[in-house]
C-alpha cells in the first residue's frame, strides 16, 4: 500500500517537473486548446441557415397573402368534348343518338353480343340468384363461383393454364404491369400504346424505353445499346427485370404487331413479353383467340395476355392469361385485383353465355373478316381521306390527308364530316384522346367500327355517304 | 385508440419472430430438396432469363401467409346479403391447394360484406326495375363516355346523386377504384401538394402518385400535424425553388376502412378556409352509412355540401352495385368531362347496375313513396350502436367512431388470427381477418361490417360466439370494459380511475 502510494507520489512528482520543462509555447498552445474545447462544449449547436428565419408576423402576412388557382380551370362553352352525345336506349345495332335513329358504327360491338337473347337470359338468370353487386373484394367474400367459372373457361379457351378477371377493363393491364415491373427495372414499349398501357407503366415508375411503332430494327437497336449497358454493370443486370408491352391489334393505329420477330427477339436477348389484346381477342384467329392463333404461335411463348370483355364479350371487365407461374402472383399484388370490389355476377354469367356463343359459331370469325375487308376497299377511293388500318381490322381511323393548318381546325372539320353523317343516319364518333397526357398523339380521326350485324348493303351505304360527306365538307 | 397492454405486443412479435425462423428453416430445406416444392416454377425454355420474382419479396407470402390462407378468398354461391351460403374447401396439402368437396355450408351469418343498408337483396319486387332495364340494354355499352358510351340512363343517374347528395352537379364512373386512380391526376399536377392522410386507400395513393403532385402524409385524424404541413407549405413554397404552391388538395376519407375511424371534417374544414386549401372528401363507407338519412359524414356532421370542394364516393358498398361518382360544382363536373382520363378512354357504367343504384337511391330519399329508406338507415345505426356497446362490455379492444359500421376486433397474436376466423366458421358464422401488410404488423385485427339487413337474433349469435371465442382464446384484452351491471362489479370502477 505504501509502496503503491510512493509510486503515485512519484508519478505526480514526474508530471509536475514534465510541466516545468516544457516549452513556454507548448504549454500556451496546450491551454488555448483546452479553453475552446470548453467553449465548443457549452455554446449553442451551429443551424444550417437554409431557411430564412421569418418573424410570426411576417407568417402570418405569407399566409395572407398566398392565393392558390382555382380548383379547375373553366372549360369554354364549345369544348369539342363537352356536351356527349346522349344514346337512348341500348347502344346496339340501330342506336338511336341525340334522338335519331342510326345504324352504329361507333361501338365496339363487333360480334353484336350486346343484345343477344342468350346472354340477357343468362344475366337474368344471376340476377335472380345473386343480386347485382358483390359488397366486397375477391378476398373477403366477393369470390363468387361464377368468377371462378369464367376464369376457368377463359383459361381453357386461350388454352393457358390459368386466367384472373378484374372488374374494369382499363384497370387490368395498369394493375398487371405495376405488379412485375417496379423501379428499375426496364419496359420497351410501342409508341402507340394506349393510354392505360401509358398509366400502367407510370405506375410502376420503371425505365420507359419507346421504339417507333411496329419497328423492329429501332426496337433491336434499343435492346443492343441496353445489352452494352449491361455488360458495363453485369451485377444490375442480372436483377433487373426487362419487358415489352405490345398490343395484338392497336387501338390507335388499327394494324397488327409483328409477333413472330418479336418472339425471336424474345429468345435473342432475353425479354418477357407483354401482350394487350384489347381488340384482338375475339377477332383475330380461327377460333378468336387472338393474334397467337393468327400468327400460328404457341401460347406459352407469352408471359402474359391482358385483354378486356369489353369489346367483343359485350361485358364489362377485364382479364388477363398465363401460366400460373405469372398470374398466380397478380392476386396478391395486383392492386386492381386487391383492393377493389369484384365484378358483378351478372356481367360475369353474361361474360360466360358469350363465350360459349364464340365457342358454337366460330364461322363469325370469317364473316367479320369479310365485312372488314369489304369496307376497307370501299373507303379507299374517298379524296380527303385516308384510313388507317389493317383490312382485317374492325376499328379503322379516317384520317385527313392534308391538315388544315392546327389541330383545332381538323378536329372542327372532322366534326362537320360526322354530323354530316349522323344526320343522315349513320352514326360515327371521332377518336377521342386526351391532348396533354398522351405521350405521343395520334392525328385527328374519325373512328369506323364494323360488327357482324351489318349487312352489306349498310356497309355500301356508309362507304358512300362518308364520300358525300367529305365532298361537301371539302368543298 | 386504445394500446394493448405491454406482454401483448411482446408475445405478438415473438410470434412472428417464431413464424420467420420456421420460414427460413422451411425455405432452406426447399432449396436442399429435402421439402417438396409447391410452387409453379419457370418454364425450362426461360430459365435462364432474369428472374421475375427476387425470393425475398415472397418471403412473408411463402411462409406466413400460406399458412392462414383458407380465411381468404372464399368463394359463396348466392347473394351477399345477412345470410350467404359457402363452397366448402378443403385443403390436402396445408393450403397449397384447395379442392371443392361440391358441399355448400348454408346459411353462415354474413359479417362480411359491405352490405350496410341491406341492398344486397334478390327479391323480385325490389329487382323489378333492374329486370327491366337488363332486357332493354343488355349488359355492355362498348364505347366510352365521349364517344358513343353516354346512355340517357346515364344522365338520369347522375342527376340523382346531385339531388341526394345536394350539389350542383355529379359524374358517375364505372369503377370506384378507377375513379380516385383517374380523376386526381386530372386536378393536380406538377407543382401542387397534396396533403393526405396516413391510412389513406390504395386508390387514393395511386391517384396522388399518379398526378406528379408533391404528397407529405400527416397523422391520421390529427389536425395539429395537418395545421403544421399547411403552415409550412405556404410559408416555405416548393422544396427547393420556393416558389409558391399552385394548389393544395388535402385527400381525407369519411370512414376509413381499417379503423372506423370517421373523419374530423369540422375542423378540417374550417383548416382549410383558414389556409385555402382543397378537399377532397373520399365517402366510400360512409356514403348511405351515417347521417341522418344517409348522406354521409357531411350530414352527420350537420354541415353544408359547399363546404367540401370533391365529394366522392363509390356505389359499391350502401347501394350494392358497383361504380364510383364525383359530385360538386358545376365547372368542377363540367372540367372532369372534358379532362377525366375515364372518360376519355374507360368504359361507361353497365346501364342495370345504374338502375340498381337509381331504385337505392330513390327508395333511401323516399321518392319511391315508402318510409323503406329512412327505415333502413335508423336500422343501421341501431344494429351499430348496439354491436359496439356489447362488444365493449365484453371486453374486446375495439377502434373507430362509436357510429361507424365498421368495427375492427384488435386480435394482435398472428396464430390467432387463423384459429379465430376458423372457428367462427365453424360456427356458421363468416368474418372478415386483416393482417399485414394492410395493416400495421403488429395490429392484425377481425373486421366486421354491420348490416341493415342483420336481425337482433343474428347479431346475438355473433355476440355470444365472439363471447366464447374470447374467453377460449383470451382475446379480451381491454382494460376498460364497461359492464352492464355496473354495481356488481366495484372493482372495474377502481381500475377505470388509473
Amino acid at each position: 500500500m505504501a509502496a503503491a502510494g510512493m509510486g503515485q507520489q512519484w508519478v505526480l512528482v514526474e508530471m509536475v517537473q514534465a510541466f516545468y520543462e516544457a516549452p513556454a509555447y507548448h504549454l500556451i498552445l496546450e491551454g488555448i486548446l483546452i479553453l475552446w474545447i470548453i467553449r465548443l462544449l457549452f455554446s449553442k449547436t451551429y443551424k444550417l441557415q437554409e431557411r430564412s428565419d421569418l418573424t410570426p408576423k411576417e407568417k402570418e402576412e405569407l399566409i395572407e397573402e398566398w392565393q392558390p388557382e382555382p380548383l379547375v380551370p373553366p372549360v369554354p362553352k364549345d369544348h369539342p368534348a363537352l356536351n356527349y352525345n346522349i344514346v337512348s336506349g341500348p347502344p346496339t345495332h340501330i342506336i338511336t343518338v341525340n334522338g335519331k335513329e342510326c345504324i352504329n358504327f361507333a361501338s365496339f360491338n363487333f360480334l353484336g353480343l350486346l343484345d343477344n337473347e342468350k346472354v340477357k337470359s343468362a344475366a337474368q338468370a344471376s340476377l335472380k340468384k345473386y343480386g347485382v353487386g358483390t359488397c366486397g373484394p375477391r378476398g373477403f367474400y366477393g369470390t363468387f363461383d361464377v368468377h371462378l367459372e369464367l376464369e376457368e373457361r377463359l383459361a381453357k379457351f386461350m388454352r393457358t393454364e390459368e386466367a384472373i378477371i378484374y372488374s374494369y377493363g382499363f384497370a387490368t393491364i395498369a394493375s398487371a404491369i405495376p405488379a412485375y415491373s417496379k423501379r428499375g427495372d426496364i419496359v420497351f414499349v410501342d409508341e402507340a400504346a394506349c393510354f392505360a398501357i401509358q398509366k400502367g407503366l407510370q405506375a410502376s415508375r420503371s425505365n420507359i424505353k419507346l421504339f417507333k411503332h411496329n419497328d423492329m430494327a429501332d426496337l433491336e437497336r434499343l435492346l443492343k445499346e441496353q445489352e452494352t449497358e449491361d455488360q458495363k454493370n453485369p451485377r444490375k443486370a442480372r436483377v433487373t427485370r426487362r419487358f415489352i408491352v405490345v398490343e395484338g391489334l392497336y387501338m390507335n393505329t388499327g394494324d397488327v404487331c409483328p409477333l413472330p420477330e418479336l418472339i425471336k427477339l424474345k429468345y435473342k436477348y432475353k425479354v418477357r413479353i407483354f401482350l394487350e389484346e384489347s381488340l384482338s381477342f375475339g377477332v383475330l384467329g380461327e377460333h378468336g383467340r387472338g393474334i397467337t392463333e393468327h400468327f400460328g404461335i404457341n401460347i406459352d411463348d407469352i408471359d402474359l395476355i391482358s385483354a378486356n370483355m369489353e369489346n367483343s364479350l359485350a361485358s364489362i371487365g377485364g382479364f388477363c392469361c398465363g401460366r400460373s407461374f405469372i398470374i398466380d402472383h397478380q392476386r396478391l399484388s395486383g392492386q386492381g385485383y386487391c383492393f377493389s370490389a369484384s365484378l358483378p355476377p351478372l356481367l360475369a354469367a353474361a361474360a360466360i353465355e358469350a363465350l360459349n356463343i364464340m365457342e358454337d359459331n366460330p364461322d363469325i370469325f370469317q364473316t367479320l373478316r369479310a365485312k372488314c375487308e369489304r369496307i376497307h376497299k370501299a373507303l379507299q377511293g374517298i379524296s380527303g381521306l385516308k384510313v388507317v388500318g389493317e383490312s382485317f381490322s374492325p376499328a379503322l381511323h379516317l384520317q385527313l390527308e392534308e391538315s388544315c393548318g392546327s389541330r383545332e381546325d381538323d378536329v372542327k372539320l372532322l366534326k362537320r364530316v360526322v354530323d354530316y353523317c349522323m344526320d343522315s343516319g349513320i352514326a360515327l364518333t371521332q377518336a377521342r384522346y386526351l391532348e396533354k397526357e398522351e405521350k405521343c398523339l395520334p392525328p385527328p380521326s374519325i373512328r369506323v367500327v364494323i360488327t357482324v350485324e351489318q349487312t352489306e348493303q349498310e356497309l355500301d351505304k356508309a362507304a358512300s355517304l362518308l364520300k358525300e360527306a367529305v365532298q361537301s365538307v371539302l368543298n | 385508440f386504445e394500446q394493448a397492454p405491454m406482454y401483448v405486443a411482446v408475445l405478438t412479435f415473438l410470434g412472428f419472430g417464431v413464424g420467420t425462423i420456421f420460414g427460413y428453416l422451411r425455405d432452406f430445406m426447399r432449396a436442399w430438396g429435402l421439402e417438396k416444392r409447391n410452387v409453379a416454377a419457370e418454364r425450362e425454355q426461360q430459365k435462364d432469363f432474369v428472374p421475375l420474382y427476387q425470393d425475398f419479396e415472397n418471403f412473408y407470402t411463402r411462409n406466413l401467409y400460406m399458412r392462414i390462407r383458407d380465411n381468404w378468398n372464399r368463394p359463396i354461391c348466392s347473394v351477399p346479403g345477412p345470410q350467404f351460403d359457402l363452397m366448402e374447401r378443403v385443403t390436402d396439402d396445408y393450403n397449397w391447394t384447395f379442392r371443392f368437396t361440391g358441399r355448400t355450408i348454408k346459411n353462415v351469418i354474413n359479417m362480411g360484406s359491405y352490405n350496410y343498408l341491406g341492398f344486397a337483396e334478390t327479391d323480385v319486387n325490389a329487382l323489378k326495375t333492374v329486370t327491366i332495364e337488363l332486357q332493354k340494354y343488355g349488359t355492355g355499352i362498348c364505347s366510352t363516355r365521349q364517344e358513343m358510351g353516354s346512355l340517357d340512363k346515364h344522365v338520369e343517374l347522375e342527376k340523382l346523386v346531385a339531388k341526394f347528395l345536394g350539389v350542383e352537379d355529379a359524374m358517375v364512373f364505372g369503377m370506384g377504384f378507377a375513379t380516385n386512380s383517374m380523376n386526381i391526376p386530372a386536378l393536380v399536377g406538377k407543382g401542387c401538394l397534396i396533403l393526405s392522410d396516413e391510412l389513406n386507400h390504395t386508390s387514393l395513393v395511386l391517384g396522388a402518385r399518379l398526378s406528379g403532385a408533391t404528397i407529405r402524409i400527416f397523422k391520421h385524424n390529427n389536425m395539429q400535424s395537418l395545421e403544421k404541413l399547411l403552415r409550412d407549405a405556404i410559408i416555405y413554397g416548393q422544396p427547393r425553388s420556393h416558389r409558391a404552391w399552385r394548389k393544395i388538395l388535402i385527400l381525407v376519407e369519411g370512414i376509413y376502412s381499417m379503423e372506423g375511424s370517421i373523419v374530423r371534417l369540422p375542423e378540417i374544414v374550417s383548416l382549410k378556409k383558414k389556409y385555402k386549401a382543397y378537399l377532397y372528401l373520399d365517402e366510400a363507407h360512409s356514403i348511405g352509412a351515417v347521417g341522418a338519412t344517409g348522406r354521409g359524414v357531411v350530414e352527420y356532421f350537420g354541415m353544408s355540401p359547399d363546404d367540401v370542394d370533391v365529394l366522392m364516393g363509390t356505389f359499391t358498398k350502401s347501394f350494392g352495385a358497383a361504380g364510383g361518382y364525383i359530385a360538386g360544382k358545376k365547372d368542377l363536373v363540367d372540367f372532369l368531362r372534358t379532362h377525366s382520363h375515364s372518360a376519355v378512354y374507360a368504359t361507361s357504367m353497365c346501364p342495370p347496375v345504374a338502375e340498381q343504384i337509381i331504385r337505392a337511391m330513390k327508395c333511401l330519399m323516399g321518392l319511391d313513396g315508402t318510409t323503406q329508406g329512412l327505415q333502413r338507415v335508423c336500422q343501421l345505426g341501431k344494429n351499430t350502436r348496439y354491436f359496439r356497446q356489447r362488444l365493449h362490455e365484453m371486453g374486446f379492444i375495439i377502434y373507430g367512431n362509436d357510429d361507424s359500421p365498421v368495427v375492427p376486433l384488435l386480435l394482435y397474436m398472428p396464430g390467432k388470427i387463423g384459429a379465430f376466423a376458423r372457428r367462427m366458421l365453424e360456427k356458421n358464422i363468416g368474418v372478415v381477418v386483416v393482417g399485414f401488410p394492410a395493416t400495421p404488423i403488429t395490429e392484425s385485427r377481425a373486421r366486421f361490417c354491420v348490416s341493415a339487413a342483420h336481425t337482433r337474433e343474428m347479431l346475438d349469435t355473433v355476440l355470444n360466439a365472439l363471447d366464447e371465442l374470447g374467453d377460449f382464446l383470451h382475446l379480451k384484452y381491454s382494460r376498460y370494459s364497461k359492464s352492464s351491471h355496473p354495481e356488481l362489479y366495484e372493482e372495474t370502477r377502481l381500475e377505470l380511475e388509473d
